[in-house]
């Protein structure tokens, strides 16, 4: 099993949740979050005085899949939220040692 | 006789300017930090109360009694408004105290000069100055630098040459609304005050962001606003005139809020929100004294020029040192000098009011002298003499919170309030008021 962690921008979380529910995953979890890339925050200026922010805010997506779910959901996340400016953000995909359904106690792929 | 047009023009107009100095609590306000807000707000607020009791009480003789050497009005004339009162209540259709309108109308609308000129000066004094301090100092100033500037500058005194203010009526300065008085005043003292108290905690090395740019936008609109009746009424008449100033404060602040734009746009990438705001009061700063001087055209000149001027003056502290936090010396100094000062090069006798021509239209020398000296005359007195104010009240009462209250947060430690609801989290415990328990120690505890 695996947990997809995607970071991306705020406006792109409804495409996201659109394309993968029509993917066909089930759940998600999503969660307000700030960070930087590479592009290190924005300015901005304030008579003349600038201020810079490094932290900016995204939104994390988390969803668990099966071992060969993966890639495609994976690749379905980069295509939903991209949008070729800097950005954009990260997508990871992380080993899950044991998933289990609250309400069943079911284990493993079942639970997912 | 009595000139009903004229009166209700100058008692809106009265109206008006009133306005400004809640327009100016938002335009602080909204400026400032979220912790020091309200105490933004109340130092306009406190001048509001004060000086409106101070002006009926002795202010208006100080600065309109019959002139004493062009220096001060007959401190005793008009105490209490005593004299003008059983006048204005007798006169009827035919009977007038002063011109065409009632002298009350003309207390009023002066009153709310002298109400906004002592706000303009809290801008510098951001989150550090006791509130007690402020209002005693606010006292004291208005007393013993506003109402004498306001004298030499506003008092004009029938024909002869021994009376009226040495400056507008004796000189010859143009000055309609108070470019020396109103704005190279305040912003005198508001270095003169920004010495004093030293910078805050931070300052230059920590952002300190604007708390909220819409309401800035709304104070400086609504500054425009009662602007008009600032400039527009300072002729006492309701006329053509009247109307020539009003397209003049129209365009002034157009110009100079482009002016500013542009600056912003190629020097730091983007035209800012605040930089519109504060190009308009740039514009209707340095058009207040020449509104009646200079054509719409000159208007316009005047008022990019104050813009662009003011959009780098107000970098200069940063570069000097001094923390003058909202911007008072370089918007309303430097404004006010630009006004002032530009008056010599662009007056031009096609405007109605004065008939003079600047160096641009071919006057003389003679009207930069009369424009640039009363203007440094005005600078040092508010600067020296503000100085020695602060100076004394620092010794005696102390003019700065403590720093512990300054990294708290200036709004809680000095009026026991919060500006903004950001979060439940911290709260605590909530207990009304009783008749049993209102004293000090369970507030606080």
């Amino acid at each position: 099993m695996k947990l997809v962690t995607a970071v991306i921008k705020p406006h792109k979380l409804d495409d996201v949740k659109n394309a993968l529910e029509a993917f066909g995953i089930q759940g998600m979890t999503v969660s307000e979050a700030s960070g930087y890339g590479r592009q290190r925050g924005h300015t901005e200026v304030y008579r003349g005085a600038e201020y810079t922010s490094d932290l900016v805010p995204k939104v994390r997506i988390e969803v668990l899949v099966d071992d060969t779910g993966a890639p495609d959901v994976l690749d379905v996340i980069v295509r939903a939220s991209q949008t070729g400016r800097i950005g954009d953000g990260k997508v990871w995909a992380s080993p899950v040692d044991e998933v289990v359904r609250v309400r069943t106690g079911e284990r493993g792929v079942e639970a997912i | 006789m009595v000139d009903t047009g004229t009166t209700a023009w100058i008692l809106t107009s009265a109206s008006l300017v009133l306005l400004m100095t809640p327009a100016l609590a938002m335009f602080y306000g909204g400026m400032n930090r979220h912790r020091g807000v309200l105490n933004m707000m109340m130092m306009s607020f406190g001048a509001l109360g004060l000086v409106s009791v101070l002006w009926v009480l002795y202010g208006y003789s100080f600065a309109f009694g019959d002139s004493v050497g062009g220096l001060i009005g007959n401190p005793v004339q008009y105490l209490g408004l005593d004299g003008i009162l059983q006048a204005d209540a007798e006169m009827t259709g035919d009977e007038v105290a002063v011109g065409t309108y009632p002298t009350l109308a003309f207390v009023a609308f002066q009153a709310a000069f002298a109400i906004i000129t002592v706000a303009l000066i809290s801008g510098a004094v951001a989150d550090r100055a006791k509130f007690s301090t402020w209002m005693v100092f606010s006292g004291i100033w208005v007393s013993v630098v506003y109402f004498p500037v306001a004298h030499w500058v506003f008092a004009f005194q029938g024909e002869e040459l021994d009376q009226g203010g040495w400056i507008g009526s004796r000189l010859g300065t143009i000055d309609l609304a108070g470019g020396t008085a109103v704005h190279i005043n305040a912003g005198a003292a508001a270095l003169a005050l920004a010495v004093v108290l030293g910078r805050r905690k931070g300052f230059g090395k920590e952002p300190m962001r604007p708390n909220n740019l819409p309401l800035v936008m709304l104070g400086a609109g609504l500054l425009w606003f009662g602007w008009f009746g600032f400039n527009a009424a300072s002729f006492l008449t309701a006329d053509g005139v009247a109307a020539y100033v009003w397209v003049n404060t129209l365009v002034a602040p157009g110009a100079a809020m482009l002016g500013w734009l542009l600056v912003e746009r190629l020097r730091d990438g983007a035209s800012t929100s605040l930089g519109a705001a504060s190009g308009v009061v740039a514009g209707l700063v340095a058009i207040t004294p020449a509104c009646g001087a200079v054509t719409p055209v000159g208007a316009i000149l005047v008022g990019a020029i104050a813009g662009v001027v003011c959009a780098f003056a107000v970098g200069l502290k940063y570069k000097l040192g001094y923390d003058d936090a909202l911007d008072v010396v370089g918007v309303h100094l430097v404004g006010g000098l630009v006004g002032t000062v530009l008056i010599a090069f662009f007056a031009s006798a096609e405007a109605t009011a004065y008939g003079q021509d600047g160096l641009l239209y071919g006057g003389g020398l003679d009207l930069l002298f009369k424009q640039t000296v009363p203007a440094l005359a005005v600078l040092a007195y508010s600067f020296v003499v503000t100085l020695l104010i602060g100076l004394a009240l620092k010794a005696t009462m102390g003019f700065r919170v403590s720093a512990e209250a300054e990294a708290e947060g200036i709004d809680s430690a000095e009026h026991a309030e919060s500006a903004y609801e950001f979060s439940g989290i911290g709260a605590r415990a909530f207990s009304p008021r009783t008749s049993e328990s209102t004293s000090k120690s369970e507030v606080s505890a």
